[in-house]
């Protein structure tokens, strides 16, 4: 398998703040990874420098090889990378049909087309298919507005999956989202990941999620990567119980006070 | 491509003008024509709007076609009406490619101001050409129509003919437009731009594409208006006229292409009683139905602009 | 070098005027995220108040220059603050939380209103007011001559500039502004009164601009439109500065009064682009103004 996503002394400063800081990233074709770390710990940064979202201040990242950094997110698209994001970013005031139906024209590259409608036969059938993979197909004709936010974080995925991307990062796919309906979303999605045999990096706080679909998993705090490994082995780690998924998973012993006001540190 | 409904309706509504052309009086056949000329420049801002942007500065090309058509004939002797509208198509095009550039980048408040700004530097430099009769303006030339010599030039009924003719070309175009990929980009980029970045689109480019021929439909809208009055003056680039093209756009709606040419209909044959009737309250009315469309129809005319706020994580 | 003293004593007259004139459309947008383009209209309504006002006194009931000069400012506060709180209670308050392109197409229906009113009520012939003009004679400065009154109206910037940065800076109520700039759902969290501090900001805003005609009443003759050029101008001036600084509004006065100045006294057929080509310029650099700042927004 060949390496797609590599990413060296990644570091994102905000002045003094240090939102991410030498993250050093390798990642094979169909992996599926998951990113853990409480909130504030860099996850989303990463995302957002790797997604040409965010500028890094240092670092390098490669995809497929090739340089990335300094692209923006339209061209990163083109190359195979997409996402999906925590607020799902939908057109609103059009309708569900019209969202996929636009995303497919610019994944054709025919986003500029001026005479022929936007909604051809072809585009229909494949926002068709695609809503009945992630089963929302009753809001077909709705406007955006009128879906409840489950369905509207499906129908940003399915729109990031609509750009036939080689690799997929998915921002808290399931945050928002009920706890019983969590894992009904998350089997929709990872069969059409699967399905597309896609590779797929997510962020996920639930640890029941992340060792049901992840085979290997990257634990951040404070910015940095702490751990890199198989899934079982970073949530068995001591440091990454204390700095993660902590308390729920383990009593604290003793001599854990200062890590955890890191941990507060890194999740102001 | 089937005719759709609203083709065959376009289509129909032509035909209709163009009958009764020959039943109607001389100066309802002369409101008639700058109904469809305004109408044009209206559906350029329209064009804008559906894309969350609002032009204060439509004029700009309103006037530039308007002098074309003068200039052509006055310096250049050309009288063929469709190579003067031609003509200025072609500046218009050129000159919005420029401003394009610049104003592709801005959104909301600022991309109103400036292309307020830009409008006036044009009215500013009209003001000041004495050969072009400054404040005053000058009166276009006679203009023939393919094979046609109308009536000198000055023939109400040719000039509605042809207007009827180039707006239903527009219209139709616009028709499919607003249905095709780019005219719902451009509702996109209103939407999301995020969204439509991470989509693999260049809103900049979508945006640039819109205005440029938001410009060059404003460009015909002033052409025709001058064949049919016979007279241009640098007040068609004036920012208050602008206005007035926001106002129409907005008493139609985006929903679709006829809503402008019916109210500015609407508009004109008010206009023309208001003026009359109460001299010094036009804009007065003007402002208050402004005000009223605002807060009693913001759904259909309004809900396309209440650009949903991009939600802050 | 004669040139030169009389272009930088120019620029700094029409800095002075330009400044007074934006002052007040960059404070509403500061505070309201409101860009008034009926700012223009306050104008001609102060122009008006304060020509009609010196026409009445001069008609035979004086003609000391103080009292006439405290005319112009009374007259111009007064007529500015009522008609700022008729427009904010009475229209804009109904529309707070719209987008801000269409607060904008709101603002400009009051324009259109109030240009008829004024027509209503001061028809449309010409009103002159020049006597405090004439009545405070000519310096000369070296070999240059200027007149007194726009010197005083130099002052009248500074003084209106300090009085506005002391306002924002120093007092209890600009603290309040300032932390409404900086996050207006937080402030009313805090138990801030956004509303009435709206309605405190508009009339400030609109008494400004009503003060800047008050004070050009005197220069020109006062018709009607005259506010409406203003707008086109005074918005150049806010948008090189950056919309919503009172430093921005200052500097960018300064460089599209000086620039404005040059042009001139050497190319005096540029003189109206001048204006658009330093506004232009600016933002091909800075897209947001010399001191404007571009909203952060999150995904």
């Amino acid at each position: 398998m060949t390496e797609i996503l590599k990413t060296e002394g990644l570091s994102r400063y905000f002045g003094a703040v240090v939102a991410a800081e030498d993250i050093n990233v390798t990642i094979t074709e169909g992996e599926i990874v998951g990113v853990i770390g409480s909130n504030g710990a860099g996850k989303t940064t990463f995302i957002n420098m790797v997604t040409g979202y965010l500028p890094p201040s240092a670092g390098t990242i490669a995809f497929d090889g090739h340089p990335i950094k300094g692209l923006g997110p339209r061209k990163l698209m083109r190359k195979g990378l997409s996402r999906s994001f925590q607020i799902p970013q939908l057109f609103l005031e059009l309708s569900v049909l019209d969202n996929l139906s636009m995303a497919l024209s610019a994944s054709e590259h025919r986003h500029l087309e001026m005479l022929r409608p936007v909604r051809t036969p072809e585009r229909i059938a494949a926002a068709d298919e695609i809503l009945n993979q992630m089963g929302i197909t009753q809001y077909r004709d709705e406007m955006v507005t009128a879906m409840p936010q489950g369905a509207r974080k499906l129908l940003d995925i399915a729109i990031a999956m609509l750009a036939n991307p080689r690799m997929l990062l998915l921002d808290e796919p399931t945050s928002g989202v009920s706890t019983d309906e969590k894992h009904a979303l998350m089997d929709t999605v990872m069969e059409v990941v699967k399905r597309r045999g896609l590779t797929v990096l997510f962020v996920e706080h639930d640890m029941e999620i992340v060792r049901k679909y992840v085979t290997r998993v990257l634990a951040f705090a404070s910015g940095v990567v702490i751990k890199d490994g198989p899934v079982e082995d970073v949530l068995a780690d001591e440091q990454v119980q204390e700095l993660v998924t902590g308390k729920r998973q383990q009593k604290p012993t003793e001599g854990k006070n200062d890590t955890q006001d890191e941990t507060q540190k890194g999740g102001a | 491509m089937a005719l759709q409904k609203s083709e065959i309706m376009l289509v129909v509504a032509a035909a209709v003008i163009t009958l009764l052309s020959f039943a109607v009086p001389d100066w309802l056949a002369f409101t008639t024509t700058l109904a469809i000329a305004s109408a044009m420049v209206v559906l350029g801002v329209v064009m804008l709007m559906r894309a969350g942007l609002v032009s204060f500065g439509q004029g700009l090309y309103y006037c530039i076609g308007g002098y074309a058509v003068g200039m052509g004939g006055r310096f250049l002797g050309i009288t063929d009406a469709l190579v003067l509208i031609g003509m200025g198509v072609a500046v218009t095009v050129a000159l919005a490619m420029l401003l394009g550039l610049l104003l592709t980048r801005y959104r909301e408040i600022f991309f109103a101001m400036l292309t307020l700004a830009f409008s006036m530097i044009l009215y500013g430099i009209l003001v000041k050409s004495q050969n072009l009769g400054s404040t005053d303006g000058f009166g276009v030339g006679n203009w023939t129509l393919l094979w046609f010599d109308p009536e000198g030039g000055k023939g109400s009924k040719t000039v509605l003919w042809l207007a009827t003719a180039v707006g239903l070309a527009v219209a139709l175009f616009l028709n499919r437009y607003f249905g095709s990929a780019i005219g719902l980009a451009c509702e996109a980029i209103r939407e999301n731009e995020v969204r439509v970045e991470y989509m693999g689109m260049s809103r900049r480019q979508i945006l640039y594409i819109n205005y440029v021929i938001a410009a060059a439909i404003g460009s015909i809208g002033g052409s025709l208006t001058s064949l049919a009055a016979g007279h241009v003056d640098p007040t068609m680039a004036y920012w208050t006229i602008s206005g007035e093209f926001v106002f129409i756009a907005l008493l139609g709606g985006t929903g679709h292409v006829a809503a402008s040419f019916i109210a500015a209909m609407i508009f004109i044959m008010v206009r023309t009683y208001a003026v009359e009737l109460f001299p010094n309250s036009w804009q007065l009315i003007l402002g208050t139905v402004l005000l009223l469309i605002i807060l009693f129809l913001p759904k259909g005319i309004w809900s396309l602009f209440t650009r949903k706020r991009r939600v802050a994580s | 070098m004669l040139t030169v003293w009389a272009i930088l004593i120019d620029g700094l007259i029409y800095a002075s005027w330009l400044f007074l004139v934006a002052a007040g459309l960059t404070v509403i947008y500061g505070v309201m995220r409101i860009l008034n383009m009926a700012h223009g209209s306050l104008y001609a309504l102060g122009a008006y108040a304060a020509a009609s006002a010196l026409g009445w006194y001069y008609n035979g009931v004086g003609d000391q220059l103080w009292i006439a000069l405290a005319m112009i400012a009374a007259c111009a506060v007064m007529i500015g603050a009522l008609a700022g709180v008729i427009m904010e209670r009475g229209v804009l308050r109904l529309m707070y939380g719209r987008d801000e392109v269409l607060m904008l197409i709101v603002t400009f229906a009051m324009l259109l209103i109030l240009e008829d009113v004024m027509k209503l009520i001061w028809g449309t012939t010409p009103y002159f007011a020049y006597q405090p003009y004439a009545a405070m004679g000519r310096f000369n400065i070296g070999v240059l001559t200027v007149s007194g009154y726009q010197l005083m109206v130099v002052g009248v910037s500074v003084v209106v500039g300090l009085a506005l940065w002391f306002w924002l800076e120093r007092t209890k109520i600009g603290k309040i502004l300032r932390s409404i700039i900086h996050d207006r759902e937080v402030s009313e969290a805090m138990g801030v009164n956004v509303r009435r501090m709206f309605t405190i900001t508009f009339m400030i805003g609109a008494a400004l601009g009503a003060i800047a005609g008050g004070v050009t009443a005197p220069i020109i003759s006062v018709v009607p439109g005259v506010g409406v050029e203003v707008i086109v101008v005074a918005f150049a001036v806010v948008v090189t500065g950056g919309l919503g600084s009172i430093t921005g509004a200052a500097i960018g006065a300064l460089i599209v009064g000086l620039a404005r100045a040059v042009s001139i006294h050497t190319m005096p057929e540029l003189e109206l682009f001048i204006v658009y080509a330093v506004m232009a310029s600016v933002l091909i650099f800075r897209p947001h103004g010399l001191f404007g700042q571009a909203v952060a927004r999150k995904i």
